[in-house]
């Protein structure tokens, strides 16, 4: 490979690359499924023409459109979320599940599938379909201020506290899960086991103007962050050295991840890996810069997860793959490999 | 006057670490702090970096210190810590332009290739931090840390915790000579905590002892290194001998004989 004095890919052809490899993913992902596309017919759909197959406009706008989209904002979320808490922690092992945000919002969307009809009933009548989705990101953004609160009490905020906490979080969220699992009746225990495997299958327009806005929201916000936390690399004290607000960058890199992640996982659930294997990848072959890392890592995270969703639903057509289920199964692997020969990190 | 430090007292966890300092550094000067292990020096530091709670008053340039801006102070005081360590692929030159943020990316940063070039790190430009050597990281941090402050004209003050501990003898000199060019030339304040004395007595305009929170002594070096003193403070044996260059020498001696090493040496308390 051509790499340039410091061992890394040159940024331009690298960005090019990437954005080749996101058109062919997004070409396979609105093409494949259980109705069969023709090229032609979805680029005349995307452009607005009329396609020579009628049910393809269909097929294309309702169905695959806003599935490759959400795909894209989700992987791209926890590829941004990934890079931003590795930044922040100092730690390329941080990834959105560690301070709890995963863990609690789908303790929250469990909760409404198996005491929906009990004691959460009032909640379901009152949200209707929105329900499960709103829980979600309420546990979601609620166990990140948790962990902050836990982790502020001393006046500043110490990043060691907030990993600590969010262990402990994701451990309690663990055990409800597991207890709400163990009262869950049949037909509820699968529809929860798809949802803990996460998956985009059911993604459609509604999901989309739920979730999109509040990860648009992070995604935008992200690029504020690069700065500071290149800064962050070279010691939490060094921040505060160099003229930025410490407080301040935390207190929005915490949100932008407790929004962006409690948004994705509420209308995917959970699915690990993006979030720490993109990042780590990112860095090793453009650099550690953040202003590199945040965008690049949204790119190739939203590339990564459309890519593996076109996959998941050909594999075991006409079934598919929960794609968290297909992520950590390609994830798992590549990210060991990295491991064993890796220089630094 | 462009650091003046009134009373200054720091506690961590319901200790006094820091009590009562007064200080004060003006335009052009090196003021070397130095003192055993523990003596509050690196708290001291700290307190000036605003990183901890203090009680008493920091003035800079006339202003007290929760007065400033944090990005305006940045570019008023800049702070060497006693360790950076940088775990993520960044290369020299990225560490570099951190502390210059207003430099833009596309065109090339004059001031970041005359300090790469002055702590010669230049030829290390692309290579990656986490690869470098200690001595090679202190300088590359030197360097960050000069830039910061380089393009502001009046009332800068640098902070240096321990800035040569990593070098070698000839880089030691190296880095101190451009920290005194700085003062001297530019009239940059500086104070420094060094544990080497020699190169105290080499650099330093005026010294200050601290000894258990406390300032001990203070004054030139000549006042400051005396047998006496360096055996109340650091309670260990020496000759002190003045070169004709018009500065001492601190020679170590051998503690001697059981009896004459006490165990717990004496303190004096400060005047």
């Amino acid at each position: 490979m051509i790499r340039d004095h410091s061992g890394r890919l040159p940024l331009a052809p690298a960005l090019l690359l990437l954005g080749a490899l996101l058109a062919v993913a997004a070409l396979a992902s609105i093409g494949s499924g259980a109705y069969d596309l023709a090229l032609m017919d979805i680029l005349k759909v995307v452009a607005g023409r009329e396609a020579s197959d009628p049910v393809a406009a269909m097929v294309v706008l309702e169905v695959r459109l806003p599935r490759f989209l959400l795909g894209f904002l989700v992987g791209a979320v926890l590829g941004v979320s990934g890079a931003i808490l590795q930044g922040l922690f100092r730690n390329p092992l941080a990834d959105p599940g560690l301070i709890g945000v995963s863990a609690g919002a789908s303790l929250a969307a469990i909760a409404v599938i198996v005491l929906g009809g009990t004691a959460l009933g009032g909640w379901v009548t009152l949200a209707g379909q929105w329900a499960l989705p709103l829980a979600a990101f309420a546990g979601g953004s609620g166990t990140v201020i948790l962990a902050w609160r836990i982790a502020s009490r001393a006046g500043q905020t110490a990043v060691a506290t907030l990993l600590l906490a969010g262990i402990a979080i994701n451990a309690v969220a663990g055990a409800a899960t597991g207890l709400l699992t163990f009262y869950a009746s049949d037909e509820e225990l699968r529809s929860l086991t798809f949802w803990t495997m996460g998956s985009l299958g059911h993604a459609a327009w509604d999901d989309l103007v739920l979730g999109a806005p509040f990860m648009i929201l992070a995604l935008m916000a992200a690029p504020w962050l690069a700065r500071p936390l290149d800064a962050f690399l070279l010691g939490e004290s060094v921040v505060g050295h160099l003229g930025y607000r410490t407080a301040t960058v935390k207190k929005v890199a915490i949100l932008v991840v407790g929004l962006g992640v409690g948004a994705a996982v509420a209308v995917s659930g959970l699915i690990g890996f993006v979030g720490l294997v993109v990042p780590h990848l990112v860095r090793q072959l453009l650099g550690a810069s953040h202003r590199v890392v945040l965008p690049v890592s949204a790119l190739m995270g939203g590339t990564l997860l459309v890519a593996a969703d076109a996959i998941a639903r050909v594999v075991v057509a006409p079934a598919e793959l929960p794609i968290g289920l297909m992520m950590s199964l390609i994830g798992g692997p590549f990210f060991l490999g990295l491991l064993m020969r890796r220089k630094v990190m | 006057m462009v650091l003046e430090i009134q009373n200054l007292s720091v506690s961590l966890a319901g200790t006094e670490i820091v009590s009562e300092i007064n200080l004060t550094v003006s335009a052009g000067e090196v003021l070397m702090l130095l003192g055993p292990n523990g003596a509050g020096k690196s708290t001291l530091m700290k307190a000036l970096a605003g990183e901890l709670p203090y009680r008493g008053r920091i003035r800079l340039a006339g202003r007290e210190l929760g007065g400033w801006c944090p990005g305006e102070l940045a570019r008023h005081r800049a702070i060497m810590p006693q360790s950076v360590e940088v775990n993520f692929p960044l290369t020299v030159e990225e560490v570099v332009a951190l502390g210059r943020p207003a430099a833009t990316r596309r065109c090339a940063d004059s001031v970041a290739e005359i300090l790469m070039e002055a702590l010669e790190i230049k030829h290390l430009r692309h290579r990656l931090v986490p690869g470098l050597s200690g001595g090679e990281q202190q300088r590359l941090q030197l360097a960050r840390v000069l830039g910061q402050i380089w393009d502001t004209r009046q009332d800068r003050l640098l902070l240096l915790d321990e800035c040569t501990s990593a070098l070698d003898p000839a880089h030691q000199q190296m880095v101190l000579e451009l920290v005194g060019a700085m003062a001297r030339e530019h009239g940059v304040a500086v104070l420094a905590i060094v544990h080497d004395l020699n190169l105290a007595a080499q650099f330093a305009d005026r010294m200050v002892v601290m000894k258990s929170g406390r300032c001990f002594h203070e004054g030139g070096s000549s006042e400051v290194l005396t047998p006496s003193l360096l055996k109340a403070v650091y309670g260990y044996r020496t000759r002190v001998i003045q070169l004709p260059e018009g500065y001492p020498l601190v020679i170590p001696l051998a503690s001697g004989s059981a009896q004459t090493a006490p165990l717990n040496p004496v303190c004096r308390q400060a005047s």
